[in-house]
């Protein structure tokens, strides 16, 4: 991976090379999936940010609760069937004791489930490369563009630094 | 607390790479503690269950009393982290990590115990429901079963909720150290970049989570409380069980966080990181809990009082003035007596006094759930059943092992991962105000990003 990118100190900067590197994106034949954001803490209430807002994951979570719920149901169930202990005439499939079980195996459903969406839509663990530099972890943000024409390094250089870049980096 | 990115990882860091002699004090102490009790469970292994005080008719003791305790430990970190979290309040971010951690092994050593009290610990894995030619299968009305589920999916949940924040910081560690810290914290990271994708669903995963370890914590002290309170024994048979020991629960928990972040910020000098605010707002929950632990109790033994059952009032005279009293009163006093004024006046509500106050609430709570178990035990229905219990060293080691064994599993994990969250920690520094969420955003329609305060930065 080759990729073209600057430093930022202030999230409006970031957000005005996002902004700009996204407009002339077509005319360099650049797609906005070549954009990239890294940046060491979150930034809700920008542009570059929210547009990742959109998320699935509260609706995965309930699924996998009701997942857990089921799979609970069926090992308690299944168990006090094949295996009969004597109750002394108490009913062999209790519905509260048994809802007990129900209620943390529906939680720990929910609980993996949204680990599991975590992992998988953040897309993690991640083996490639990745574009990185050391200065975000100093507060820097970082916007650059992977694999760029070659053709359009000059003017996405130019675009990054209008945004208020002070050097362009090559990775 | 104006710290730029830079300092804030420079100084959160710092505790990874170097190692003070009172690091190594602490390790030794705490390591001496734990080898005792390894000595001491040998002893048991080798000579069997015996070697505990334990004999009819009690035959819970030490054990259970540690186990509770420990659960009402574990009750700290994430319930109180989850809550904050989703309250959204600012101060919790340089607390949170510190209280999960204390979760995770405090339901860590909680668990162990149970097995500890095995008359065959080595053959611990048949508890676990699978099928095999012993024909054993788990008795689901049982609430020591309803145990193993709920603290099976609190120790996961709190896990996670411990592991998920880690892994941003793992990713800067990883690039920030150097040698095999750099490899381990790779590992951790599992190639986080930090994109704008990465941060959104990670914050969302949080924010389920702490959704569902609330209920969770919740549900496991109160299945803890139906260990006893299901029995229609004198003592333990009483409805308010549950809330009664999820408030004590938080309560002993409140008090351990509040002195594992005095040890943190004493020894690896984070005094700009926890300050006393933090000790002041958890004082506040301290003190809370407190009234709510003193307004349980009272509940709970007015009522045996007034209901005047012959087997309850010989549980309750053993316990406020039989042979428990010196114990019953001294949780009175460490749990209500001493922190009450110290918390409740500002003055002393000073990190000391938190430390001092938390410091007797530890010791009051593992009182409490003493005194829950062994007068019940002592002091059946009928007199043939009565008997009395002294604990043996191996008992006592035990215990004392398991406090070691708490603080060497956090020596050892400041050690390895910052014990204050950086990304949260800057994320609260430079929060983003809320009048930029609509002042900045793109415009396709004109060249340059032009809104709000973005447009007077372009012009410029």
């Amino acid at each position: 991976m080759k990729a073209l990118y600057a430093l930022y100190s202030d999230p409006d900067a970031a957000q005005r090379a996002v902004n700009s590197l996204k407009l002339s994106g077509g005319a360099l034949g650049i797609a906005e999936r070549q954009i990239v954001v890294v940046s060491s803490e979150p930034f809700d209430g920008y542009d570059f940010s929210d547009e990742h807002a959109q998320t699935r994951i509260f609706l995965l979570a309930s699924i996998g609760g009701i997942f857990g719920a089921i799979l609970g149901l069926l090992f308690v169930r299944f168990t006090q069937l094949v295996y009969p202990l004597p109750t002394g005439g108490m009913p062999l499939t209790p519905r509260w004791t048994n809802g007990i079980i129900l209620y943390e195996t529906t939680m720990l459903g929910a609980i993996l489930t949204t680990v599991v969406t975590l992992l998988i839509t953040a897309g993690l663990p991640h083996l490639g490369r990745r574009l990185s530099d050391p200065e975000i972890w100093h507060g820097k943000i970082l916007v650059g563009v992977t694999d760029p024409p070659e053709t359009a390094r000059p003017e996405l250089e130019k675009q990054l630094r209008l945004a208020g870049a002070a050097e362009v980096k090559t990775a | 607390m104006a710290k730029t990115a830079e300092q804030i990882r420079a100084d959160l860091l710092r505790p990874l790479v170097r190692t003070s002699p009172a690091y190594w004090f602490a390790v030794a102490v705490a390591g001496s503690m734990v080898l005792a009790g390894v000595f001491a469970f040998s002893w048991q292994v080798y000579h069997g269950i015996g070697v505990w005080g334990l004999n009819w008719p009690v035959f819970w003791a030490f054990d259970i009393t540690n186990f509770v305790f420990w659960i009402g430990i574990s009750h700290a970190g994430t319930l109180i982290s989850a809550i904050l979290r989703l309250a959204n309040a600012g101060w919790r971010r340089p607390v949170t990590r510190c209280a999960e951690a204390i979760t995770v092994f405090a339901l860590s050593i909680g668990a162990i115990i149970p097995i500890c009290h095995l008359g065959r610990p080595w053959l611990f894995f048949w508890l676990v429901p699978y099928p095999t030619e012993r024909h054993i299968w788990p008795n689901f009305r049982s609430p020591l079963l309803w145990d193993f589920v709920a603290i099976l999916t609190y120790l996961s949940g709190s896990s996670l909720f411990l592991l998920l924040p880690m892994i941003p910081d793992a990713g800067a560690a990883r690039d920030l150290v150097k040698g095999w810290r750099s490899k381990l914290y790779g590992l951790i990271a599992l190639g986080w970049e930090g994109t704008p994708k990465q941060w959104h669903r990670l914050e969302s995963a949080m924010h389920i989570m702490a959704i569902a370890i609330i209920p969770v914590a919740v549900s496991v002290h109160t299945i803890v409380s139906w260990d006893f309170a299901m029995t229609p024994v004198p003592g333990w048979h009483s409805t308010i069980f549950g809330p009664y020991f999820v408030v004590g629960a938080i309560f002993s928990g409140i008090a351990g966080l509040i002195l594992a972040m005095a040890l943190l910020r004493k020894f690896l000098h984070l005094e700009e990181y926890l300050e006393p605010i933090h000790f002041d707002h958890l004082g506040k929950l301290l003190l809370t809990f407190s009234l709510l632990w003193l307004y349980f109790t009272f509940a709970e033994h007015l009522t045996a009082w007034y209901g005047n059952d012959t087997a309850e009032m010989n549980v309750l005279w053993a316990t406020i003035r039989g042979p428990f009293a010196p114990l019953f009163w001294a949780m009175v006093v460490c749990n209500f007596i001493i922190p009450f004024p110290i918390l409740a006046i500002k003055r002393f509500r000073t990190i000391t006094g938190a430390c001092i106050a938390s410091a007797t609430v530890v010791i009051g709570m593992w009182l409490e759930r003493f005194l829950i178990i062994v007068p019940t035990l002592e002091n059946k229905f009928l007199p043939y059943s009565w008997g009395t219990y002294h604990p043996t060293w191996v008992e006592i080691t035990l215990t004392v092992a398991g406090f070691g064994m708490m603080a060497l599993l956090y020596l050892v994990f400041s050690k390895l991962v910052p014990m204050i969250s950086m990304w949260e920690l800057e994320a609260g520094v430079r929060k983003a105000p809320i009048y930029r969420r609509r002042a900045v955003h793109f415009d396709p329609q004109h060249a340059t990003a032009k809104a709000g305060l973005a447009e007077a930065d372009v012009s410029r």
